[in-house]
Protein backbone atom coordinates (compact mmCIF):
# COMPACT_ATOMS: atom_id res chain seq x y z
CA UNK A 1 0.00 0.00 0.00
CA UNK A 2 2.85 2.27 1.23
CA UNK A 3 4.54 2.47 -2.59
CA UNK A 4 1.32 3.71 -4.30
CA UNK A 5 0.73 6.62 -1.21
CA UNK A 6 4.23 8.22 -1.28
CA UNK A 7 5.99 9.56 -4.28
CA UNK A 8 9.38 10.16 -2.34
CA UNK A 9 9.38 8.02 0.66
CA UNK A 10 11.47 9.83 2.45
CA UNK A 11 12.08 11.20 6.31
CA UNK A 12 12.53 14.60 6.83
CA UNK A 13 13.11 15.47 11.14
CA UNK A 14 11.29 18.04 12.74
CA UNK A 15 13.37 20.36 14.98
CA UNK A 16 13.19 17.82 17.73
CA UNK A 17 16.55 19.29 19.79
CA UNK A 18 15.21 23.14 20.01
CA UNK A 19 11.73 21.98 20.45
CA UNK A 20 10.99 18.51 21.46
CA UNK A 21 8.06 20.21 23.77
CA UNK A 22 6.80 21.45 19.91
CA UNK A 23 2.78 20.89 19.42
CA UNK A 24 3.53 18.52 16.89
CA UNK A 25 6.71 16.70 18.91
CA UNK A 26 6.59 12.90 18.27
CA UNK A 27 3.81 13.17 15.56
CA UNK A 28 4.17 11.78 12.04
CA UNK A 29 2.61 14.00 9.06
CA UNK A 30 2.91 13.25 5.41
CA UNK A 31 2.95 15.91 2.48
CA UNK A 32 1.35 16.26 -0.71
CA UNK A 33 3.57 16.59 -3.28
CA UNK A 34 3.11 20.00 -4.72
CA UNK A 35 4.72 21.75 -1.21
CA UNK A 36 7.88 22.40 -1.70
CA UNK A 37 10.67 20.42 0.69
CA UNK A 38 14.14 21.91 0.72
CA UNK A 39 16.81 18.69 -0.25
CA UNK A 40 13.59 16.43 -1.06
CA UNK A 41 12.07 16.52 -4.57
CA UNK A 42 8.38 18.20 -5.23
CA UNK A 43 6.94 16.65 -8.15
CA UNK A 44 3.57 18.01 -8.57
CA UNK A 45 3.02 13.93 -9.62
CA UNK A 46 4.23 15.29 -13.93
CA UNK A 47 7.06 14.02 -15.31
CA UNK A 48 7.96 17.52 -15.93
CA UNK A 49 9.10 17.30 -12.19
CA UNK A 50 10.52 14.48 -11.95
CA UNK A 51 13.95 15.59 -10.70
CA UNK A 52 13.09 18.59 -9.19
CA UNK A 53 14.18 19.38 -5.67
CA UNK A 54 13.19 22.69 -4.29
CA UNK A 55 15.94 24.80 -2.53
CA UNK A 56 13.28 26.07 -0.22
CA UNK A 57 10.78 25.13 2.19
CA UNK A 58 7.04 26.13 1.92
CA UNK A 59 6.31 28.28 4.92
CA UNK A 60 3.80 25.04 6.04
CA UNK A 61 7.09 23.08 5.72
CA UNK A 62 9.11 25.49 8.05
CA UNK A 63 6.37 25.51 10.55
CA UNK A 64 5.73 22.24 10.52
CA UNK A 65 9.44 21.33 11.15
CA UNK A 66 9.24 24.33 14.02
CA UNK A 67 6.41 22.53 15.81
CA UNK A 68 8.76 19.27 15.43
CA UNK A 69 6.61 16.95 13.37
CA UNK A 70 8.27 14.15 11.05
CA UNK A 71 7.73 14.38 7.84
CA UNK A 72 7.42 10.81 6.76
CA UNK A 73 7.26 10.89 2.66
CA UNK A 74 5.27 13.60 -0.14
CA UNK A 75 2.18 11.90 -1.36
CA UNK A 76 1.08 10.74 -4.37
CA UNK A 77 -1.62 13.44 -6.20
CA UNK A 78 -3.13 13.70 -9.62
CA UNK A 79 -0.96 15.62 -11.63
CA UNK A 80 -0.66 19.67 -10.39
CA UNK A 81 -3.81 18.79 -8.51
CA UNK A 82 -5.86 18.71 -11.17
CA UNK A 83 -8.11 15.29 -10.82
CA UNK A 84 -10.60 14.09 -8.61
CA UNK A 85 -9.34 10.59 -8.71
CA UNK A 86 -5.26 10.31 -8.15
CA UNK A 87 -5.04 8.82 -11.63
CA UNK A 88 -4.22 11.45 -13.92
CA UNK A 89 -0.61 11.31 -11.81
CA UNK A 90 2.49 10.55 -13.83
CA UNK A 91 3.22 7.97 -11.00
CA UNK A 92 0.20 5.43 -10.92
CA UNK A 93 -2.82 5.73 -8.95
CA UNK A 94 -3.04 5.20 -5.43
CA UNK A 95 -5.82 2.39 -4.09
CA UNK A 96 -8.15 3.75 -1.47
CA UNK A 97 -7.25 2.18 1.83
CA UNK A 98 -10.96 2.73 2.90
CA UNK A 99 -12.56 1.10 -0.20
CA UNK A 100 -9.85 -1.09 -1.68
CA UNK A 101 -10.00 -1.53 -5.92
CA UNK A 102 -11.88 2.25 -5.98
CA UNK A 103 -9.99 5.21 -6.14
CA UNK A 104 -8.87 7.60 -2.80
CA UNK A 105 -10.35 10.49 -4.69
CA UNK A 106 -8.09 13.59 -5.46
CA UNK A 107 -6.41 15.18 -6.05
CA UNK A 108 -4.68 14.49 -2.68
CA UNK A 109 -5.82 11.39 -2.97
CA UNK A 110 -2.58 9.88 -1.06
CA UNK A 111 -2.46 12.22 1.71
CA UNK A 112 -6.00 10.91 2.85
CA UNK A 113 -4.79 7.42 1.84
CA UNK A 114 -1.93 7.97 4.03
CA UNK A 115 -4.18 9.03 7.41
CA UNK A 116 -6.18 6.35 6.35
CA UNK A 117 -3.61 3.52 6.14
CA UNK A 118 -2.02 5.00 9.30
CA UNK A 119 1.08 5.20 7.20
CA UNK A 120 0.75 8.81 8.71
CA UNK A 121 -0.67 10.69 11.65
CA UNK A 122 -1.79 13.94 9.77
CA UNK A 123 -1.22 14.90 6.44
CA UNK A 124 -0.81 18.25 3.98
CA UNK A 125 -2.94 18.44 1.00
CA UNK A 126 -4.31 21.23 -1.29
CA UNK A 127 -7.94 22.42 -1.56
CA UNK A 128 -8.38 24.27 -5.84
CA UNK A 129 -11.91 22.86 -6.16
CA UNK A 130 -12.28 20.23 -3.69
CA UNK A 131 -8.60 18.14 -3.57
CA UNK A 132 -9.10 18.09 0.28
CA UNK A 133 -12.71 17.53 0.87
CA UNK A 134 -12.81 15.13 -1.74
CA UNK A 135 -10.36 12.35 -1.02
CA UNK A 136 -11.11 13.13 2.79
CA UNK A 137 -14.45 11.59 1.86
CA UNK A 138 -13.91 8.70 -0.46
CA UNK A 139 -11.09 7.74 2.54
CA UNK A 140 -13.14 8.74 5.14
CA UNK A 141 -10.88 10.60 7.02
CA UNK A 142 -11.19 14.23 8.27
CA UNK A 143 -10.08 17.14 6.03
CA UNK A 144 -10.32 21.13 6.31
CA UNK A 145 -10.07 23.59 3.68
CA UNK A 146 -9.31 27.18 4.85
CA UNK A 147 -10.97 30.00 4.41
CA UNK A 148 -8.52 31.56 1.31
CA UNK A 149 -5.59 33.69 3.70
CA UNK A 150 -5.68 31.68 6.47
CA UNK A 151 -2.66 29.69 5.20
CA UNK A 152 0.40 30.60 3.67
CA UNK A 153 0.79 29.39 0.00
CA UNK A 154 4.42 30.58 -0.48
CA UNK A 155 6.70 27.16 -1.69
CA UNK A 156 2.86 25.39 -2.61
CA UNK A 157 3.53 25.06 -6.48
CA UNK A 158 0.43 27.55 -8.48
CA UNK A 159 -2.52 25.73 -10.22
CA UNK A 160 -5.34 27.68 -9.76
CA UNK A 161 -4.12 30.83 -7.38
CA UNK A 162 -7.08 32.50 -6.68
CA UNK A 163 -9.01 29.54 -5.79
CA UNK A 164 -6.31 27.23 -3.64
CA UNK A 165 -5.39 26.69 -0.08
CA UNK A 166 -3.06 24.03 1.96
CA UNK A 167 -5.46 22.26 4.68
CA UNK A 168 -5.29 19.83 6.72
CA UNK A 169 -5.90 15.56 6.80
CA UNK A 170 -6.42 13.48 10.56
CA UNK A 171 -8.61 10.36 11.37
CA UNK A 172 -9.69 12.95 14.02
CA UNK A 173 -11.82 16.50 13.69
CA UNK A 174 -9.56 17.52 16.77
CA UNK A 175 -6.01 15.98 14.71
CA UNK A 176 -6.93 18.12 11.99
CA UNK A 177 -7.53 21.28 14.10
CA UNK A 178 -4.22 20.94 15.32
CA UNK A 179 -2.68 20.83 12.54
CA UNK A 180 -4.11 23.93 11.15
CA UNK A 181 -2.99 25.33 14.57
CA UNK A 182 0.44 24.88 13.55
CA UNK A 183 -0.48 26.54 9.67
CA UNK A 184 -2.29 29.17 9.97
CA UNK A 185 -1.57 32.73 10.55
CA UNK A 186 -0.14 35.63 8.45
CA UNK A 187 2.85 35.13 6.32
CA UNK A 188 4.60 38.45 4.75
CA UNK A 189 5.89 36.10 1.79
CA UNK A 190 1.98 35.44 1.14
CA UNK A 191 0.15 38.92 0.54
CA UNK A 192 -2.56 37.03 0.83
CA UNK A 193 -2.90 35.84 4.28
CA UNK A 194 -4.48 37.51 7.21
CA UNK A 195 -4.60 37.18 10.52
CA UNK A 196 -7.05 34.25 12.17
CA UNK A 197 -9.21 35.91 14.17
CA UNK A 198 -9.79 33.21 16.87
CA UNK A 199 -12.59 33.37 19.42
CA UNK A 200 -10.52 30.93 21.36
CA UNK A 201 -6.57 29.95 21.79
CA UNK A 202 -6.54 27.44 19.36
CA UNK A 203 -8.23 25.47 16.82
CA UNK A 204 -7.94 22.06 18.21
CA UNK A 205 -9.69 23.41 21.47
CA UNK A 206 -13.01 23.92 19.38
CA UNK A 207 -13.67 20.28 18.70
CA UNK A 208 -16.00 20.15 21.79
CA UNK A 209 -18.94 18.38 19.88
CA UNK A 210 -21.27 20.67 21.01
CA UNK A 211 -23.80 21.57 18.95
CA UNK A 212 -26.78 22.81 20.72
CA UNK A 213 -28.66 25.66 19.12
CA UNK A 214 -26.56 25.45 16.03
CA UNK A 215 -28.65 26.16 12.83
CA UNK A 216 -27.68 23.92 9.77
CA UNK A 217 -28.92 25.89 6.00
CA UNK A 218 -29.09 22.83 3.86
CA UNK A 219 -28.69 23.99 0.14
CA UNK A 220 -31.27 21.80 -2.02
CA UNK A 221 -29.51 22.21 -5.29
CA UNK A 222 -26.55 20.33 -3.45
CA UNK A 223 -28.75 17.63 -2.22
CA UNK A 224 -30.31 16.64 -5.21
CA UNK A 225 -27.88 15.46 -7.36
CA UNK A 226 -26.69 12.70 -5.37
CA UNK A 227 -26.98 9.60 -5.58
CA UNK A 228 -29.75 8.03 -2.94
CA UNK A 229 -27.41 5.96 -0.35
CA UNK A 230 -25.11 9.16 -0.40
CA UNK A 231 -28.59 10.97 0.33
CA UNK A 232 -29.61 8.44 2.74
CA UNK A 233 -26.49 8.82 4.60
CA UNK A 234 -26.41 13.08 5.05
CA UNK A 235 -30.12 12.52 6.33
CA UNK A 236 -28.75 10.23 9.21
CA UNK A 237 -26.02 12.47 9.96
CA UNK A 238 -28.21 15.98 9.88
CA UNK A 239 -30.74 13.64 12.49
CA UNK A 240 -27.78 12.54 14.35
CA UNK A 241 -26.73 16.81 14.70
CA UNK A 242 -30.37 17.24 15.59
CA UNK A 243 -30.57 14.98 18.29
CA UNK A 244 -27.67 16.52 20.37
CA UNK A 245 -29.56 20.16 20.26
CA UNK A 246 -28.58 21.59 16.47
CA UNK A 247 -31.77 22.30 13.95
CA UNK A 248 -31.77 22.49 10.42
CA UNK A 249 -33.45 24.72 7.72
CA UNK A 250 -33.55 24.29 3.69
CA UNK A 251 -32.08 26.80 1.55
CA UNK A 252 -31.65 27.95 -2.06
CA UNK A 253 -28.62 28.84 -3.99
CA UNK A 254 -29.47 29.43 -7.75
CA UNK A 255 -26.20 30.07 -8.15
CA UNK A 256 -24.15 27.01 -7.79
CA UNK A 257 -26.09 25.86 -10.68
CA UNK A 258 -23.16 27.37 -12.40
CA UNK A 259 -20.48 27.14 -10.33
CA UNK A 260 -18.90 23.88 -11.89
CA UNK A 261 -18.96 25.62 -15.42
CA UNK A 262 -17.25 29.05 -13.15
CA UNK A 263 -14.87 27.19 -11.62
CA UNK A 264 -13.65 25.34 -14.30
CA UNK A 265 -13.03 28.52 -16.72
CA UNK A 266 -11.48 30.47 -13.74
CA UNK A 267 -9.50 27.58 -12.97
CA UNK A 268 -7.53 26.54 -16.28
CA UNK A 269 -7.50 30.18 -17.43
CA UNK A 270 -5.30 30.30 -14.08
CA UNK A 271 -3.85 27.16 -14.73
CA UNK A 272 -2.58 28.10 -18.27
CA UNK A 273 -0.64 30.78 -17.20
CA UNK A 274 0.54 29.37 -14.06
CA UNK A 275 2.09 26.67 -15.75
CA UNK A 276 3.86 28.90 -18.35
CA UNK A 277 6.75 28.81 -16.08
CA UNK A 278 7.49 25.07 -17.35
CA UNK A 279 9.59 25.49 -20.40
CA UNK A 280 12.24 23.07 -19.93
CA UNK A 281 14.88 25.78 -18.98
CA UNK A 282 14.84 26.67 -15.00
CA UNK A 283 13.82 22.76 -14.60
CA UNK A 284 12.38 20.10 -16.18
CA UNK A 285 13.51 17.43 -18.45
CA UNK A 286 16.69 18.11 -20.54
CA UNK A 287 15.61 16.92 -24.14
CA UNK A 288 17.67 16.96 -27.53
CA UNK A 289 14.86 18.30 -28.88
CA UNK A 290 16.23 20.78 -32.16
CA UNK A 291 14.94 23.90 -33.16
CA UNK A 292 14.34 27.35 -31.95
CA UNK A 293 12.62 28.54 -28.74
CA UNK A 294 9.05 28.03 -29.36
CA UNK A 295 9.58 24.60 -30.93
CA UNK A 296 12.03 23.50 -28.05
CA UNK A 297 9.65 25.04 -25.35
CA UNK A 298 6.45 23.02 -27.32
CA UNK A 299 8.30 19.81 -27.30
CA UNK A 300 9.00 20.11 -23.46
CA UNK A 301 5.73 20.13 -22.55
CA UNK A 302 4.55 17.60 -25.14
CA UNK A 303 7.00 15.06 -23.41
CA UNK A 304 6.21 16.61 -19.65
CA UNK A 305 2.81 17.15 -19.28
CA UNK A 306 0.01 14.43 -19.08
CA UNK A 307 -3.21 14.39 -20.98
CA UNK A 308 -5.73 16.09 -18.17
CA UNK A 309 -2.79 19.01 -17.81
CA UNK A 310 -2.39 19.37 -21.52
CA UNK A 311 -6.74 19.50 -21.93
CA UNK A 312 -6.81 22.35 -19.00
CA UNK A 313 -3.72 24.58 -20.47
CA UNK A 314 -5.47 24.43 -23.73
CA UNK A 315 -8.66 25.33 -22.75
CA UNK A 316 -7.82 28.12 -20.31
CA UNK A 317 -5.65 29.58 -23.61
CA UNK A 318 -8.83 29.79 -25.38
CA UNK A 319 -10.93 31.02 -22.87
CA UNK A 320 -8.37 33.97 -22.02
CA UNK A 321 -7.63 34.72 -26.11
CA UNK A 322 -9.27 37.16 -27.69
CA UNK A 323 -12.50 37.24 -28.77
CA UNK A 324 -14.01 34.75 -25.90
CA UNK A 325 -12.33 36.37 -22.73
CA UNK A 326 -15.61 38.17 -22.28
CA UNK A 327 -17.99 35.36 -23.39
CA UNK A 328 -16.46 32.76 -20.39
CA UNK A 329 -13.99 34.21 -18.26
CA UNK A 330 -16.17 37.39 -17.45
CA UNK A 331 -18.64 35.88 -16.95
CA UNK A 332 -17.23 33.43 -14.98
CA UNK A 333 -16.73 36.26 -12.62
CA UNK A 334 -19.87 37.02 -12.78
CA UNK A 335 -21.10 33.52 -11.68
CA UNK A 336 -18.10 33.57 -8.75
CA UNK A 337 -19.29 36.96 -7.25
CA UNK A 338 -23.45 35.81 -7.33
CA UNK A 339 -22.37 32.37 -5.70
CA UNK A 340 -20.55 34.35 -2.99
CA UNK A 341 -23.32 36.65 -2.43
CA UNK A 342 -25.40 33.70 -2.67
CA UNK A 343 -23.39 31.94 0.48
CA UNK A 344 -23.32 35.20 2.19
CA UNK A 345 -26.90 35.47 2.58
CA UNK A 346 -27.47 31.99 3.30
CA UNK A 347 -24.95 32.49 6.33
CA UNK A 348 -26.78 35.29 7.89
CA UNK A 349 -29.93 33.00 8.64
CA UNK A 350 -27.70 29.42 9.48
CA UNK A 351 -24.57 29.15 11.36
CA UNK A 352 -23.55 26.79 8.98
CA UNK A 353 -24.32 25.15 5.56
CA UNK A 354 -23.97 21.13 5.09
CA UNK A 355 -24.46 18.82 1.89
CA UNK A 356 -23.03 15.37 1.08
CA UNK A 357 -18.92 16.44 0.42
CA UNK A 358 -19.67 14.45 -2.91
CA UNK A 359 -22.61 13.55 -4.73
CA UNK A 360 -20.73 10.06 -5.35
CA UNK A 361 -19.29 7.26 -3.50
CA UNK A 362 -15.69 6.66 -4.61
CA UNK A 363 -14.98 5.82 -8.12
CA UNK A 364 -13.70 2.39 -8.63
CA UNK A 365 -10.05 2.29 -10.43
CA UNK A 366 -10.02 2.99 -13.91
CA UNK A 367 -13.83 3.78 -14.38
CA UNK A 368 -13.80 7.29 -15.53
CA UNK A 369 -10.71 8.60 -16.80
CA UNK A 370 -12.27 8.80 -20.35
CA UNK A 371 -14.74 11.67 -19.87
CA UNK A 372 -13.46 14.48 -18.29
CA UNK A 373 -16.80 16.38 -18.88
CA UNK A 374 -18.20 13.36 -16.01
CA UNK A 375 -15.24 13.82 -14.23
CA UNK A 376 -15.62 17.44 -13.68
CA UNK A 377 -19.34 17.57 -12.63
CA UNK A 378 -18.51 15.22 -9.44
CA UNK A 379 -16.98 18.38 -8.36
CA UNK A 380 -20.13 20.22 -7.72
CA UNK A 381 -20.93 20.51 -4.08
CA UNK A 382 -16.87 21.53 -3.21
CA UNK A 383 -16.27 24.32 -6.35
CA UNK A 384 -18.63 26.65 -4.98
CA UNK A 385 -16.80 26.64 -1.66
CA UNK A 386 -13.77 27.69 -3.64
CA UNK A 387 -15.34 30.62 -5.53
CA UNK A 388 -16.92 31.67 -2.65
CA UNK A 389 -13.41 32.25 -0.39
CA UNK A 390 -14.83 30.31 2.36
CA UNK A 391 -14.15 27.40 4.63
CA UNK A 392 -15.31 24.33 4.46
CA UNK A 393 -14.71 20.78 6.46
CA UNK A 394 -15.54 17.12 5.16
CA UNK A 395 -16.03 14.66 8.50
CA UNK A 396 -16.76 11.28 7.63
CA UNK A 397 -21.06 10.33 7.77
CA UNK A 398 -20.89 6.77 7.71
CA UNK A 399 -21.18 4.46 4.78
CA UNK A 400 -23.86 4.33 1.87
CA UNK A 401 -26.23 1.23 2.60
CA UNK A 402 -26.50 0.94 -1.22
CA UNK A 403 -22.66 -0.01 -1.74
CA UNK A 404 -20.87 0.36 1.60
CA UNK A 405 -18.46 2.48 0.41
CA UNK A 406 -17.65 6.14 2.78
CA UNK A 407 -19.37 8.94 2.69
CA UNK A 408 -18.80 12.45 3.84
CA UNK A 409 -20.73 15.50 4.93
CA UNK A 410 -19.09 19.17 4.08
CA UNK A 411 -19.85 21.68 6.35
CA UNK A 412 -19.40 25.60 5.10
CA UNK A 413 -18.81 28.35 7.37
CA UNK A 414 -18.33 32.25 6.96
CA UNK A 415 -15.27 33.75 6.49
CA UNK A 416 -12.63 33.18 9.23
CA UNK A 417 -15.26 31.10 11.01
CA UNK A 418 -13.04 27.12 10.89
CA UNK A 419 -13.79 27.23 14.40
CA UNK A 420 -17.64 26.47 14.11
CA UNK A 421 -16.96 23.87 11.82
CA UNK A 422 -14.70 22.05 13.61
CA UNK A 423 -17.00 22.06 16.62
CA UNK A 424 -19.84 20.87 14.68
CA UNK A 425 -17.85 18.43 12.91
CA UNK A 426 -16.88 16.77 16.10
CA UNK A 427 -20.12 16.18 16.83
CA UNK A 428 -20.17 13.24 14.77
CA UNK A 429 -17.72 11.81 16.07
CA UNK B 1 -13.77 26.94 -32.18
CA UNK B 2 -15.09 29.68 -34.24
CA UNK B 3 -17.97 32.21 -33.94
CA UNK B 4 -19.81 29.71 -33.87
CA UNK B 5 -19.29 28.04 -30.86
CA UNK B 6 -20.47 24.69 -31.72
CA UNK B 7 -17.63 24.02 -34.16
CA UNK B 8 -15.02 23.04 -32.51
CA UNK B 9 -12.27 21.38 -35.32
CA UNK B 10 -8.76 19.93 -35.50
CA UNK B 11 -7.72 22.87 -37.15
CA UNK B 12 -8.85 24.68 -34.03
CA UNK B 13 -6.98 22.29 -31.62
CA UNK B 14 -3.74 23.24 -33.02
CA UNK B 15 -4.79 26.54 -33.18
CA UNK B 16 -4.71 26.97 -29.76
CA UNK B 17 -2.23 24.21 -28.55
CA UNK B 18 0.15 26.66 -30.82
CA UNK B 19 -0.88 29.43 -28.57
CA UNK B 20 -0.33 27.39 -25.43
CA UNK B 21 2.86 26.21 -27.00
CA UNK B 22 2.13 22.45 -26.39
CA UNK B 23 2.89 20.04 -29.27
CA UNK B 24 0.46 17.55 -29.75
CA UNK B 25 0.39 13.87 -31.33
CA UNK B 26 -2.25 13.38 -34.45
CA UNK B 27 -4.65 11.44 -31.69
CA UNK B 28 -4.60 13.81 -29.14
CA UNK B 29 -6.08 16.42 -31.57
CA UNK B 30 -8.39 13.72 -32.01
CA UNK B 31 -9.19 12.92 -28.74
CA UNK B 32 -9.32 16.96 -27.72
CA UNK B 33 -12.00 18.09 -30.49
CA UNK B 34 -14.50 15.89 -29.24
CA UNK B 35 -13.77 16.22 -26.11
CA UNK B 36 -13.67 20.58 -26.17
CA UNK B 37 -16.65 20.14 -28.35
CA UNK B 38 -18.97 18.85 -24.93
CA UNK B 39 -16.86 20.70 -22.51
CA UNK B 40 -17.70 24.36 -24.64
CA UNK B 41 -21.14 23.36 -24.73
CA UNK B 42 -21.30 22.82 -21.43
CA UNK B 43 -19.52 26.16 -20.51
CA UNK B 44 -22.15 28.16 -22.76
CA UNK B 45 -24.27 27.61 -19.89
CA UNK B 46 -22.91 30.61 -18.31
CA UNK B 47 -24.87 33.21 -20.79
CA UNK B 48 -27.74 32.75 -18.38
CA UNK B 49 -25.33 34.37 -15.47
CA UNK B 50 -26.99 37.77 -14.89
CA UNK B 51 -24.56 40.57 -14.33
CA UNK B 52 -23.14 41.25 -10.94
CA UNK B 53 -22.25 43.89 -9.21
CA UNK B 54 -18.59 43.49 -7.51
CA UNK B 55 -17.60 44.70 -4.87
CA UNK B 56 -14.14 43.15 -3.40
CA UNK B 57 -12.98 44.48 -0.67
CA UNK B 58 -9.17 44.39 -1.06
CA UNK B 59 -6.10 46.49 0.44
CA UNK B 60 -3.19 46.58 -0.93
CA UNK B 61 0.29 45.11 0.97
CA UNK B 62 2.87 46.64 0.72
CA UNK B 63 6.52 46.13 2.04
CA UNK B 64 9.39 48.53 2.73
CA UNK B 65 11.57 48.67 -0.32
CA UNK B 66 14.70 47.22 1.32
CA UNK B 67 17.52 45.09 0.14
CA UNK B 68 17.34 41.65 1.47
CA UNK B 69 18.11 37.41 1.26
CA UNK B 70 18.11 35.35 -2.00
CA UNK B 71 18.48 32.26 -3.44
CA UNK B 72 22.47 32.28 -4.41
CA UNK B 73 23.31 31.32 -7.75
CA UNK B 74 24.41 27.94 -7.56
CA UNK B 75 21.11 27.04 -5.51
CA UNK B 76 18.74 28.72 -8.16
CA UNK B 77 20.64 27.01 -11.22
CA UNK B 78 20.34 23.27 -9.60
CA UNK B 79 17.39 22.13 -11.29
CA UNK B 80 18.32 23.33 -14.89
CA UNK B 81 19.39 21.09 -17.51
CA UNK B 82 21.65 23.14 -18.85
CA UNK B 83 23.67 26.12 -17.40
CA UNK B 84 27.01 27.97 -18.77
CA UNK B 85 29.25 30.42 -16.59
CA UNK B 86 26.58 30.71 -14.25
CA UNK B 87 23.68 31.57 -16.16
CA UNK B 88 20.50 29.67 -17.17
CA UNK B 89 21.19 27.54 -21.12
CA UNK B 90 18.08 27.70 -22.86
CA UNK B 91 17.55 27.12 -26.95
CA UNK B 92 17.82 29.75 -29.86
CA UNK B 93 15.14 32.48 -29.64
CA UNK B 94 14.72 32.71 -33.13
Amino acid sequence: MADTIFITDERIDGDTDTDADGPLAGRTVAIKDNISTEGVRTTCGSAMLEDYVPPYDATVVSRLKDAGATIVGKTNMDEFGMGTTTETSAFGPTDNPAAPGHVPGGSSGGSAAAVAAGEAELALGSDTGGSIRCPAAFCGVVGIKPTYGLVSRYGLVAYGNSLEQIGPFGETVEDAAALLDVIAGPDERDATTREAELEGERYADAATGDVDGLTIGVPTELVEGADDGVVDTFWDAIAELEAQGAEYHEVSLPSVEHAVEAYYVIAMSEASSNLARFDGVRYGPATDADGNWNETFSAVRREGFGDEVKRRILLGTYALSAGYHDKYYKKAQDARAWVKQDFDEALSEADVLASPTMPVTPFEQGESLDDPLQMYLADANTVPVNLADLPAISVPAGESDVDGLPVGLQLVGPSFGEERLIRAASALE
Amino acid sequence: MSDDADTVDPEAVRHVADLARVDLEADEVEAFTGQFADILEYFETLDEVPEVEREADLTNVMRPDEERDSLDREAALQNAPETEDGFFKGPNVS
